[in-house]
């Protein structure tokens, strides 16, 4: 039956104000909240919904960054996740680098499915999924927001700019989740006090024998451009007048 | 030799805008212009779309049965093909070349840079991250194909008057068969202009109630030859379709006119307007942050300004 593996990135929490450093070196991250990837929670709950189906037997949540990381797979345990394994690393991992270490634990595990976030809300880079069925050579079905599996295939709908496209892939396949796949559930305190007790693995980087040096410089950071401070008006013969003013209605 | 190759995206008969606005994006990396490729099973009418755009040196068809529909894992390996003789492979940031061109690049032993919101240098290019709460410059190193992908709401189409040559390619490159479209359900969005591509945009909130409600946006939007957008919100409560969502993780827009009518403005939405001439706010609630980059406010209940505004324009 089929083993299911996620992917869980740490990352600032969606509600944190951003503040790019006076040095422009990067964004402010000491003390902000950090949380699972939005995306990742729900590929997390699909894993488990497939499961509790009867479509797959184990799920494993994997995380690539420092040791922090081991909060958000503690909280994938809680979630329902039978076992982790932290990549621990102190580098900075672009897509194509996680995707080389995700492909090396795919050797070692064997998944039928690979479930991840169709992007990561730190970097917005929407690619590690793309990348791993590349390297892979296996399908990818990306944004999805309905996946049946049946018979060693998955039919995905996809979340496209046209509307809702709907794919059949040959399992083994990597598929990326967008908002409206589920609702994660939310964590009770007897599920985390369990997850302390389930097996999470912790494997060094270095030891997969991959170059994951980033490939990219980030030269330099800065805030985006601020729109100019606009007007408040009392009723919709003003909203009009000063539509016209700016010639905007045709 | 060009060194810009773009990927065109089509719908099988028209040219999708995006293409318009890469080779936009494309022009100060080589002056002389960009190629154009066109994967599709029948690719007269779209090569001649792309070949009658300024600046473009050249456009590639690739005609192939399999090409009908646009799945990356078919996609990808034909480009890779043609890739080797070009210094840039860009793609526009739609789901097409989002699903597309980290394939590509993956393929190539390359990164890719997302969402090109302005070239800086021959390596060198600005992108938003964190939902466009901060603005990165990132360089790409000598010696490695840049693979990216364009932020599309950042450059304008470029022109027509282009008189390009068509010349088809032939690929022989074994392609997978273990992905199939099945189909594509649109919503039904009448003949509204498209999202991407209208001057005005129209946004609403599910505080419009109901499906019914969104009724009375549409007739005004009618009135106004608008697109309609909406927010997360109103996708997720099941009033309007996917494809209406405008955001980080929807669609990036910058029609001349975005009017949002009882839209909040969290970051996440705000970031996929940001680049509209002119923002207009209309929210009962006068401290919502969507006024904070409103060009126009107007504090209001939406069920009394769109009827006005409809009876009066
Ligand atoms: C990972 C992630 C990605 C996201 N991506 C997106 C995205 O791409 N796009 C997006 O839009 N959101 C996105 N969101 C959601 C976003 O954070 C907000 O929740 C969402 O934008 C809120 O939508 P809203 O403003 O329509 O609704 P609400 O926040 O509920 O606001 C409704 C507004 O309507 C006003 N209102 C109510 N009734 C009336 C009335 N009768 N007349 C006038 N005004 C009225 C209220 O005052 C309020 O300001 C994302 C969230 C996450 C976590
Ligand atoms: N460091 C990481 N650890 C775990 N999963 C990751 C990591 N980086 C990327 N991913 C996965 O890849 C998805 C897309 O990330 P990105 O390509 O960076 O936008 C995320 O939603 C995760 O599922």
């Amino acid at each position: 039956m089929d083993k299911i593996l996620v992917g869980l990135k740490r990352v600032v929490d969606y509600n944190v104000r951003i503040r790019v450093k006076s040095d422009g070196s990067g964004v402010v991250t000491d003390g902000v909240k950090m949380s699972i990837n939005p995306f990742d929670e729900i590929a997390l709950e699909e894993a488990l919904r497939i499961k509790e189906r009867g479509d797959a037997s184990e799920v494993i949540a994997i995380s690539i960054g420092s040791s922090d990381c081991q909060q958000q797979l503690r909280t994938g345990l809680a979630m329902g996740a039978d076992r982790a394994i932290l990549i621990e690393t102190s580098q900075e991992i672009e897509p194509l680098a996680a995707a080389g270490i995700l492909l090396k634990i795919i050797d070692k595990e064997q998944p039928d499915i690979v479930l991840l976030g169709k992007q990561a809300i730190d970097d917005d880079n929407n690619q590690t999924g793309q990348m791993l069925a590349a390297l892979w050579e296996r399908p990818q079905a990306t944004f999805a927001s309905k996946i049946e599996i049946s018979e060693g295939t998955a039919s995905v709908t996809r979340e496209v700019d046209a509307g809702l496209e709907v794919i059949n892939v040959d399992l083994p396949a990597v598929i990326t989740t967008d908002l409206r796949l589920n609702e994660p559930r939310y964590v009770k305190l007897p599920d985390i006090m369990k997850a302390k007790k389930k097996p999470l693995e912790v494997i060094n980087a270095d030891e997969l024998g991959i170059d994951i040096s980033p490939q990219f410089t980030a030269v330099s950071h800065e805030a985006p451009a601020e729109r100019e401070k606009g007007i408040i008006v009392d009723d919709v013969d003003a909203l009009i007048a000063a539509l016209k003013d700016k010639d905007l209605l045709g | 030799m060009s060194k810009v190759l773009i990927i065109a995206e089509h719908d099988g008969t028209n040219l999708n805008q995006s293409t318009a606005r890469c080779l936009s994006c494309a022009q100060p990396l080589d002056a002389s212009g960009a190629d154009v490729v066109v994967l599709a099973s029948q690719c007269t009418a779209i090569a001649e779309q792309a070949a009658g755009l300024s600046g473009v040196a050249r456009v590639i068809t690739v005609e192939r049965a399999e090409n009908e529909h646009a799945v990356a894992a078919i996609i990808a390996p034909q480009i890779v093909a043609l890739a080797s003789d070009y210094d840039y492979v860009l793609a526009p940031s739609t789901t097409f070349g989002k699903d597309l061109t980290p394939r590509v690049a993956a393929l190539m032993g390359v990164g890719q840079v997302s969402d090109i919101m302005s070239v800086e240098g021959p390596r060198q290019f600005k992108r938003p991250i964190y939902a466009g709460n901060a603005v990165v410059l990132v360089e790409v190193p000598e010696g490695q194909t840049i693979v990216a992908t364009v932020r599309v709401a950042s450059f304008r189409p470029v022109a027509a008057g282009g008189q390009a040559t068509i010349t088809a390619a032939d690929i022989s490159v074994d392609l997978p068969a273990h992905t199939r479209f099945v189909e594509l359900k649109s919503g039904d969005s009448g003949d509204r202009p498209d999202l991407q591509t209208a001057k005005v945009v129209l946004s609403g909130w599910r505080g419009l109630g109901s499906e019914e409600n969104f009724g009375i946006l549409y007739q005004l939007a009618d009135r106004m030859n608008a697109a309609v957008g909406a927010s997360r919100a109103a996708v997720d409560a099941g009033y309007v379709p996917n494809e209406m969502q405008v955001g980080q993780t929807g669609k990036i827009i910058a029609p001349d006119l975005y009017m949002a009518f009882g839209i909040s403005g969290a970051i996440q939405h705000l970031t996929g307007i940001k680049d509209a001439g002119t923002i207009v706010a209309i929210n009962k609630d006068g401290e919502a942050p969507i006024f904070e980059i409103a060009d126009i406010g107007l504090v209001g209940d939406l069920f009394d300004v769109i009827p006005e505004l409809e009876k009066r324009l």
